[in-house]
């Protein structure tokens, strides 16, 4: 239990953080931060990659949660690069 | 120490310098001069992550092929995909992110969990990571127009009970089954509910609202993340998931802000609903006027407004739109582009498209920015905005959009307004602006009649 309690610290600092970081943000930049943001979200990748592999259910599981996470990672950092090069200041 | 506890610890210590990354990052990204180098530290910090988990996973070809297979789509999306098409493509990558906890959470029950909380975790994270895969699958269609479904529609009731519905079994679900174990297989139902449940929530919110619901997911991914993390025991993927779930909670609520509504009303009630007051029956001759004689008054102006809304992305008029205000600058008049937050189907919808063609991001102003010096502006080019300049929002309490702060395009001297036909917008609303004595009325393509503009400005 004391981990989880740990953790939950951890998880509500984090939270905060962000609203601190982000509370600013020009117009200009809520879709590049909506979409950067949505590219972090693919860290799930992480998760899937420790999951564990006892039953073929469990490998599949594993194999599509790898798979659709990394096409959240790849395609997310990649267009919010792209729409940021097209930023441009007078 | 043994040799695994070794590779742990290390790998605790790297996920914190990553973190670091992803803070670092995330605050990069929300200035305009930083942000490109925010976004890759961003990546760096998760390429960091991934590796060092890398190295002790179980079974790495199946892994390298997963990764390889999601990283071609991904690219391929991301690459090939149209600047006009950005709100339905975030919607999806949104998704995939959700259902990738969906699936964690799945596997991680089939672990069989070894306590309470994390019993309770599992059901948490498989309904968060299934409402926001299935709610942005919904999202993705309604963006990019594939799916229609009429909010009275039988089919939206049959689904909005199945939200419903499935919040009390994800509640019978945490409760009670871990201390009754019901005779069948409660899991399987709860997968099933909460993937109808995450349609039932978002096919009822019409297009106009998109914005927060969009911005919403978001937020809602980042929380699976985290709440994977919990049950994982990970770090890195609270903290990571943490600032996603911040930063679209953050949107969200610009978004509501800047509508005047609550988020509650947005997701639960809609304007339909909202419309019990007095609809003004504004009646009165709307002014139309012509390509040529609307190029006269811009051509004699010295201060030239343009407010961008959806209809500016139906139509593709951006580039066109952009093509006028130089030539508009090259006759020495100031070009601005008044932004409303909620233009568009997504956070951000305007300055995209006006950044794809070559619109500097200096010249885009906010509402309240430009409002107080409206009175010295000659000409407001409304294309394709409707609610986001209806005058009601200030003049008549009784409006359902009474209160939302809108651009107040009927203070400059002259309004043209583009327009397809006199149709209200999503709202539903009447907008009483097309019958102001300073309103004139281009009807037609938007991109046609702008096209038409820049043709007679080159003679």
């Amino acid at each position: 239990m004391e981990i989880y309690i740990l953790l939950g610290f951890v998880l509500i600092l984090s939270i905060y953080l962000g609203l601190e970081l982000i509370s600013k943000v020009p117009s200009t930049l809520h879709t590049p931060l909506m979409s950067g943001a949505n590219a972090i979200s693919g860290i799930a990748l992480v998760g899937a990659l420790v999951l564990g592999s006892d039953t073929q259910l469990q490998q599949a599981l594993a194999f599509l949660a790898v798979m659709f996470a990394s096409i959240n990672v790849f395609g997310g950092y990649l267009v919010t690069n792209r729409m940021l090069k097209m930023f441009k200041k007078k | 120490m043994s040799f695994f506890e070794n590779i742990s610890s290390i790998q605790n210590i790297i996920y914190i310098f990553s973190s670091i990354l992803f803070i670092s990052g995330i605050k990069m990204l929300g200035k305009e001069d930083t942000a490109v180098r925010g976004n890759f530290l961003s990546a760096l910090a998760m390429f960091i992550a991934v590796s060092v988990t890398f190295i002790n996973v179980i079974n790495p070809i199946l892994v390298l092929v997963g990764i390889g297979i999601g990283a071609i789509i991904g690219s391929l999306i991301a690459l090939k995909v149209k600047m006009t098409s950005i709100p339905e493509m975030v919607a999806l990558f949104n998704g995939f992110g959700g259902l990738a906890t969906f699936f964690i959470a799945w596997s991680e029950f089939n672990s069989i969990p070894s306590n309470n909380f994390q019993y309770i975790l599992v059901m948490i994270t498989t309904y968060i990571g299934g409402v926001t895969f299935s709610g942005s699958v919904i999202a993705y269609g309604k963006l990019s127009e594939t799916l229609k479904v009429e909010k009275s529609s039988i089919i939206t009731k049959f689904f909005t009970t199945f939200f419903y519905i499935s919040i009390i079994y994800l509640l019978y679900s945490i409760l009670i089954t871990k201390v009754f174990s019901p005779g069948f297989d409660f899991y399987t139902i709860l997968l099933i509910l909460t993937l109808l449940g995450g349609v039932g929530f978002v096919i009822p919110i019409g297009g106009g609202d998109m914005p927060v619901v969009i911005s919403l997911l978001n937020s809602f991914s980042g929380i699976a993340a985290a709440f994977a993390g919990l049950l994982l025991l990970n770090n890195v993927l609270i903290v990571a998931g943490s600032l996603v779930g911040a930063s679209g909670l953050i949107l969200t609520i610009i978004m509501a802000k800047a509508m005047n509504r609550s988020i509650g009303n947005i997701l639960f009630v809609g304007y339909a609903s909202s419309t019990s007051a007095s609809k003004s029956e504004e009646t009165g001759e709307v002014k139309p006027i012509n390509v040529s004689d609307a190029y006269l008054i811009l051509e004699n102006a010295s201060s030239v407004l343009v407010i961008p809304g959806y209809g500016m992305a139906v139509a593709q008029a951006q580039h066109v739109v952009r093509e006028l205000g130089e030539l508009l600058e090259a006759n020495g008049t100031e070009v601005r582009y008044g932004i409303h937050p909620v233009a568009g189907r997504m956070p951000g919808h305007m300055n995209v498209l006006l950044a794809e063609a070559n619109v500097p991001y200096d010249v885009l102003v906010e509402p309240e920015d430009v409002n107080p010096s409206m009175d010295t502006v000659d000409v407001a080019v409304v294309i394709g905005a409707n609610d986001v300049v209806n005058p009601s929002a200030t003049e008549e309490p009784g409006s359902p959009i009474y209160g939302m702060p809108i651009i107040e395009v009927h203070n400059a001297r002259t309004v043209f307004v583009l327009k397809r036909s006199m149709s209200s917008g999503f709202a539903g609303v009447q907008n009483p602006l097309f019958f102001k004595e300073n309103t004139r009325m281009l009807f037609g393509d938007a991109k046609e009649s702008i096209g038409g503009l820049v043709t007679e400005f080159k003679e």
